[in-house]
């Protein structure tokens, strides 16, 4: 994940405390999980800012069904349905699962 | 689940961008403090 990402986020995060903060996601693919592991158990490559910060922010992807669910039909139209068609849901779903479960032990 | 929460935005070039992200969670009621858009190399 972006190193200037991670110092900007882990800033917000003392500014008003992870529990007040929620984290949606946009990437296709194995961006998911790095960003996911990096927002919650710390940077993997040990690179950045947020390396061996556990901020345990809660993150979502825009398309999880509990998200998308919540954007309203006509701006979901415009702006996510064509993306749902294109990236890989059940993948991204998988990872995140994944990664909620490492946090829960 | 958004509302009264601060939401950050992380999109990507290939995925959902940040500011798309950003105008359909504020249509949810959360409050985007931060909207970025990666490029994942």
């Amino acid at each position: 994940m972006d190193l200037e990402n991670q110092a900007a986020i882990k800033e917000l995060a003392e500014k008003f405390g992870a529990k007040n903060l929620v984290v949606v996601l946009g990437m296709p693919g194995e961006g998911v999980r790095l960003a996911a592991e990096t927002l919650t158990t710390g940077d993997p490559s040990w690179a950045g800012p947020l390396a061996g910060v556990s901020l345990e922010l809660p993150v979502f992807h825009i398309l999880e069904e509990k998200v998308r669910s919540e954007v309203p039909r006509d701006i979901y139209a415009e702006k996510l349905e064509m993306m749902e068609m294109v990236l890989d849901l059940p993948r991204i779903e998988e990872d995140l699962a994944q990664v909620r479960g490492a946090i829960r032990g | 689940m958004f509302k009264g929460k601060k939401v950050i935005a992380l999109g990507e070039r290939d995925g959902v961008p940040g500011p798309a992200i950003a105008e359909c969670i504020e249509a949810a009621g959360g409050e985007v403090v931060f909207q970025k858009t990666e490029c994942f190399v």
